[in-house]
């Protein structure tokens, strides 16, 4: 048998042309295309963090504390609805809760006109007492309160905290703050006023923020202060941007929210 | 791999280009519904307050 078969060979060479081309995998390519899925995936992630997470917890977050604050004011229209509303001299010093709340509690409700957004109306936030995540990253509440600062209305310094981004971002648009504008704070007792005043960028071990004279720990404070601390520059967490306001004014329960959010209020809860 | 992916789709280009973005859709609707917030509670959080 000298002749190999080359008939055979023809024909099994013929029948490798027909065939589709074999695709080969080779590692390199197997190691770029994960490479481009790990970047994609990363980026799916910041979209969901960044976007769709943020704007479905904003809008959790918001709807629930609207709901909070209109059930506060269906309680006090049942309590006050055969007395009239006592008029502003009768309003007196602005009644402060309870010292302190277990952790995780939520005790009062923050509306801030200038973080409301005209399409989504989602900036109302419950604020809660402790500043852990299961505060700050909650669907529920989103502004956790810093335990042993002082609380709504009180003499000192009610300091909260809150994400910038993501999570819902309840202080968001925190760097649009302009001199006098109100920040609404609501508990069962009544609606407290305060009015922003001042900014200040500080490193985040600075917790003479927090004291009840900011930065003076040792002085004895004499007004009323709100302190907002969230993360600076946006989407980092290198610094904390601190927003300081002065409590205006305090209505009671009884005397209905402040004249300027009523008709937005009354929207509340439906 | 994904040159893969496309061989194993049955039926003609069209088809195909369908039969794959269904398959992208099911896979971003887990990802977001189950995969992104188990790697969320995992990874660093974000601070946000001041602190010692």
């Amino acid at each position: 048998m000298s002749d190999p078969q080359p008939e055979g060979r023809r024909r099994a060479r013929a029948a490798a042309a027909q065939r589709p081309p074999r695709h080969r995998v080779s590692v390199v390519g197997v190691i770029g295309e994960l490479l481009l899925t790990a970047g994609v995936l990363i980026l799916l992630f910041l979209g969901w963090q960044l976007w769709w997470n943020d704007a479905i917890m904003a809008s959790q977050q918001s709807s629930t504390a609207s709901a909070q604050s209109a059930e506060w004011n269906e309680q006090a229209r049942a309590e006050h609805s055969e007395a009239p509303a006592p008029a502003p001299e009768e309003y007196g010093d602005p009644v402060v809760g309870p010292a302190e709340y277990p952790n995780g509690e939520p005790f009062a409700v923050m509306y801030v006109p200038r973080f409301d957004s005209p399409d989504t109306h989602d900036s109302v936030r419950q604020i809660a007492e402790g500043y852990g995540l299961d505060v700050l990253n909650s669907y529920e509440t989103g502004v956790g309160h810093y335990p042993g600062t002082q609380m709504p209305g009180q003499v000192g310094n009610f300091a909260i905290a809150a994400h910038r981004s993501a999570y819902g971002g309840g202080m968001h648009e925190i760097e649009q703050f302009q001199l006098g504008d109100p920040i609404y704070i609501q508990t069962k007792d009544g609606w407290y006023t305060y009015r922003f005043r001042d900014f200040e960028y500080v490193t985040p071990e600075t917790v003479d923020v927090l004291a009840a004279v900011p930065h003076q720990p040792t002085v004895q404070p004499t007004e009323r202060l709100i302190t907002l601390t969230t993360c600076n520059p946006l989407y980092s967490t290198a610094e904390r941007l601190i927003a300081y306001g002065v409590l205006e004014s305090w209505r009671p329960a009884a005397a209905g929210p402040p004249e300027e959010i009523a008709d937005v209020v009354a929207t509340w809860g439906g | 791999m994904y040159g893969a992916l496309w061989r194993v789709l049955p039926g003609p280009v069209w088809l195909r280009i369908i039969l794959l973005l269904i398959l992208i859709a099911a896979t971003v609707y887990a990802l977001f519904t189950w995969v992104f917030p188990w790697v969320d509670g995992i990874v660093n959080p974000i601070d946000v307050t001041v602190d010692q």
